[in-house]
């Protein structure tokens, strides 16, 4: 056996690994070993790769590995569990642009290619290009950094993106026709101009609220770049690795887009959010607002309490003030759930990763679906920091831009109690008629200093 | 082009797979999921250094090579460990 054909074992063996991971990946016991598992199996696959003959220059390749290895390091270990939705955003890109680079260095060293090769190169520049920077515009849309995180909308916006896309095209059938004309690289210059302005086009227009289909969606995109590479290389790994990743990001696109009631070409083309839908429903009721002597005599006579988490949790930091008020209850021996709702946060699970990081148990943390029909035995709900996620004009109003969206059905536990900042409207820009209930009592203001103040109300006992 | 037809295949079957397993893991661990793909991801180092290291060719494709290997990289070693910090803290009620 040849060391190549050894060295190509070493990658059926990283590939095996990678599956078993995402495998392990579907129970909380064992995700963690996944992890690892799949981890060894990339150190497997860079080192066989540093022993094929054909590399005889190391210098940039050890200077890459170990500038990468240090930022991932500090990525890794300084970003907080409420900024997850951000490094996401910001690894898909850094993806990108590594399949990016390779489509160009081995457009440098190879400038002879067939049609087919042409025209991987210059899908591979495309997705490498959209993923990185549409991922850095995400990125600074979710930190709120250089761009606000409201939709951006200007007139004849779908016919500039056209004319964008138009030219990608047109401009590849002649670069993959002649790849190696003297032109050629002017051509794919070009081609990743366009598509790095196509990047920022695609995620402008696009909500805070719909920020977590995007990231699954460039975190698909980021996988296909891979894909692409591995054409390029032909290489298998990359194409096994890469289609899997590209399979997680398109499943969890579309978990996103069902739990909002919304197609992709909606969430993509929509402005959702952006302008003033009119609603024809009133909004009966009043406010009732409370303080946290009375949130504390609800909660101290309820047997049955659910907390339902959203952004506003994560934007506040109150992860661990909600697991005090949760130990205070359990002492009291009241039954707390937790009840998140699919696109809660600004990533897919962004809630659960928060809870746990407080030291909640996975045990009390329910999904939607389960969570509804047990409604009416709920004696307080506590919502903290959500909003278009329980809001029931989702069920009720037709007119609304929130109509057929499954919702947590806080409405329906005997008490609600709304941890709130002010009055404002949620990401969907919707009034939501959950505030106006009978069975609804606001409690105002920041939700970490609520829940630090009823908890205080459970030591001293009143 | 055989070759191509041949890393298709591939493609088709992986995608394939992909579906199924990842459709198996709970809602609870898509935060950990996605940071471990973007760790997966990073399987583009390895294209990276095919890139870098080829002897003949010019200076600027090793050097844009190297680029790469250095952005997988952040991915490879920010994903892992980061997803591994977050597995870390899920845990089970111990009564």
């Amino acid at each position: 056996m040849t060391l190549e054909s050894l060295l190509n074992l070493v990658y059926i063996l990283s590939a095996i690994t990678f599956i078993l991971g995402f495998k392990l990946m579907s129970n909380p016991e064992s995700a963690r070993r996944g992890n690892i598992v799949s981890g060894i199996g990339m150190i497997a696959a860079i080192v066989a790769t540093l022993m094929f003959p054909e590399i005889v220059r190391y210098q940039f390749i050890v200077i890459g590995i170990i500038a990468g290895g240090a930022v991932g390091l500090l990525f890794a270990y300084r970003t907080p569990m409420t900024g997850m939705p951000q490094m996401v955003g910001l690894l898909n890109g850094f993806g990108g642009l590594a399949s990016l680079l390779v489509a160009w260095a081995e457009f440098i060293a190879h400038p002879e290619q067939t049609i087919f090769g042409g025209g991987i190169l210059w899908l591979a520049t495309l997705i490498g290009a959209v993923t990185f920077s549409g991922s850095i515009i995400a990125w600074a849309k979710l930190e709120e950094r250089f761009i606000s995180g409201k939709p951006i909308l200007y007139a004849g916006q779908k016919y500039v993106t056209l004319l964008v896309i138009a030219g990608i095209v047109g401009l590849g059938v002649l670069f993959a026709l002649d790849a190696g004309a003297s032109n050629a690289g002017g051509f794919l210059v070009i081609v990743t101009a366009l598509a790095l302005i196509l990047g920022i086009l695609v995620v402008i227009p696009i909500g805070g609220a719909d920020m977590p289909v995007v990231i699954c969606l460039l975190n698909s995109y980021s996988g296909m770049a891979a894909c692409a590479s591995g054409f390029i290389v032909q290489n298998n790994l990359l194409i096994v690795a890469g289609a899997l990743v590209g399979a997680s990001g398109i499943i969890l696109t579309l978990i996103m887009c069902k739990a909002m009631n919304r197609s992709v070409a909606n969430v993509f083309l929509g402005g959702f959010g952006s302008g003033a839908q009119a609603s024809t429903m009133e909004v009966v009721g009043e406010i009732k607002p409370v303080k946290s002597d009375e949130a504390y005599l609800m909660l101290e006579a309820a047997n049955s309490v659910l907390i339902v988490p959203g952004y506003g949790l994560a934007v506040s930091q109150a992860q661990h003030a909600v697991r005090e008020l949760l130990e205070a209850l359990e002492k009291n021996g009241t039954e707390v759930r937790f009840a998140i709702h699919p696109v809660a946060g600004r990533m897919p699970g962004h809630m659960n990763v928060l809870l746990a990081e407080a030291n909640i148990s996975y045990d009390a943390m329910v999904e939607m679906d389960a969570v509804n029909p047990t409604m009416e035995t709920v004696d307080v709900c506590m919502i903290i920091g959500a909003n278009d996620v329980v809001n029931p004009a989702a069920l009720e109003d037709k007119a609304s831009p929130l109509w057929g969206m499954p919702i947590i059905e806080a409405h329906r536990a005997r008490t609600v109690i709304v941890m709130k900042r002010s009055m404002g409207k949620g990401f969907a820009g919707v009034e939501n008629p959950l505030f106006f209930r009978n069975n609804t009592r606001m409690l105002f203001g920041d939700a970490k200093a609520s829940l630090q103040a009823l908890v205080n109300e459970f030591k001293t006992g009143h | 082009m055989e070759v191509l037809i041949f890393l298709l295949f591939i493609l088709v079957l992986a995608i394939f797979l992909g579906f199924e397993i990842i459709s198996k893991v709970p809602s609870l661990l898509h935060t950990p999921l996605m940071s471990g793909s973007n760790a997966i991801s990073g399987i583009t180092v390895v294209g990276s250094i095919l890139a870098a290291g080829l002897g003949q060719g010019e200076d600027l494709a090793a050097m844009l090579g190297g680029a790469a290997v250095g952005f997988a990289m952040i991915n490879v070693v920010g994903g892992y460990f980061v997803t591994d910090r977050m597995l870390h803290m899920f845990k089970k009620k111990s009564k």
